[in-house]
């Protein structure tokens, strides 16, 4: 398997969250906006990355009865890193995504990915997934956000922690606050998620013509 | 006192419900809510590791973590109490009731990576509250969670014998179904629980 293989599959083939269906509380909470989205996602690939390369690097040392727990311990130092940095350097981020950060320790994208790859293959194969499993997630959230973002305030790319008002797409009288709020969460994931496995369907059924 | 416990109680559970409006515990809300019945003991069994872990995080945050100034150590701290907690929790419904454990399946060790539990715990570092309210919030998250999840049970069942569109069969309308009941929980936002309860 080569390293583009295993770092491209986490793009689209394997995409966690549209494919996978995993790590489904940090996207509906975060996709509230495109800079919340990317960072999350940023965030979430730092750990990604940092805990599948340790994993991969002390597999043949864990005893496979209290593999999840050493796993657990090595995801959550590297939340308390990325934590600690968010809080120093972007605060405004750091307080919108508030809880979520601690609890990348319970995504299952992270915890799923050190089980079923990290643990069974080599440094560099597995930090490529990091990387692309990672990415996928970001690329993910940004579609989702872009979505509610665009629909539930009118503007994009609002970015608070470099002072950009973002750029404004819709008419302040088209705004639905309601896309930026719970529900809008999860209709919006539901409607692409449908949309995207119909997507998949006209593709296999149109067969020949790719 | 008693007043601050109940607006405290029945926010976790309408207001501020944890599946529904703070999307927390997601991922066993879609993926356990197919039957009433599994949906049912899966509440129960969250709603008990949540009140435990909201105390017993409680004491080891304010009895370990602050007095030796280790308080950039809580996310590891609280995911390892957890951890063991449910693995506790595993043993003794082995014991207590095999057939319940079997219907639980592979879902009870999940629950450690359960979003409510540890999200939970850490709330009630974040908003200040001493260890019976954190143990009041705890077991009202659990409460809330059960309830969403055994409501959207409810629904699951019939959607199964529904047309749904072959694009949306599964997941998505699951999803936009619990958007809809979201929604309907935001009819509860605004709500003013403490002059209800004269505070």
């Amino acid at each position: 398997m080569s390293l583009r293989k295993d770092f491209a599959n986490g793009l689209l083939a394997e995409n966690p969250t549209f494919r996978l269906l995993l790590g489904m509380c940090p996207t509906l909470a975060v996709s509230t906006s495109v800079f919340n989205g990317i960072g999350m996602g940023l965030a979430a690939t730092f750990v990604l990355v940092g805990s599948n390369a340790i994993v991969s690097l002390v597999r043949s040392i864990i005893p496979e009865k209290i593999r999840i727990p050493c796993y657990v311990v090595i995801i959550a130092t590297f939340v308390t890193v990325v934590d600690l940095a968010m809080a120093g350097f972007t605060p405004a981020l750091h307080q919108t995504l508030g809880i979520f950060i601690p609890l990348i320790v319970v995504n299952c994208i992270i915890l799923a990915r050190a089980e079923a790859f990290a643990s069974k293959r080599a440094l560099l194969n597995s930090i490529a997934d990091g990387f692309g499993m990672g990415i996928g997630f970001t690329l993910a959230l940004v579609v989702l956000s872009l979505i509610r973002e665009m629909l539930g305030t009118g503007v994009v790319f609002a970015a608070p922690d470099f002072n950009f008002a973002g750029v404004k797409l819709l008419a302040d009288e088209y705004r639905s606050v309601i896309m930026i709020l719970a529900p809008g969460g999860f209709i919006t994931l539901g409607c692409t998620l449908g949309l995207i496995n119909w997507l998949s369907r006209r593709r296999s059924s149109g067969g020949s013509k790719s | 006192m008693v007043a601050k416990l109940m607006v405290i109680f029945f926010s976790a559970i309408l207001i501020n419900n944890f599946v529904l409006t703070r999307f927390l515990g997601i991922c066993p809300f879609l993926g356990v809510s197919q039957q009433i019945e599994t949906a049912i003991g899966m509440g129960l069994a969250v709603v008990f590791v949540l009140t435990l872990a909201s105390a017993m995080t409680w004491v080891v945050q304010h009895l370990i973590l602050v007095p030796l100034g280790l308080g950039f150590l809580q996310t590891v701290a609280f995911i390892l109490v957890i951890a063991a907690l449910v693995q506790l929790v595993e043993m003794v419904i082995q014991k207590v009731s095999p057939t319940l454990y079997k219907a639980l399946g592979v879902y009870l060790p999940l629950i450690t990576t359960n979003c409510a539990v540890l999200g939970a715990a850490v709330l009630n570092i974040r908003e200040g509250y001493t260890l019976v309210e954190s143990t009041v919030h705890g077991a009202a998250a659990g409460v809330g969670f059960t309830m969403a999840i055994v409501l959207f049970a409810g629904i699951r069942e019939r959607l199964a014998y529904s047309p749904v569109p072959v694009s949306f069969k599964g997941f998505p309308i699951a999803l936009v179904t619990a958007g809809l009941l979201s929604i309907a929980f935001l009819g509860f936002a605004g709500f003013n629980l403490g002059k209800l309860f004269g505070m």
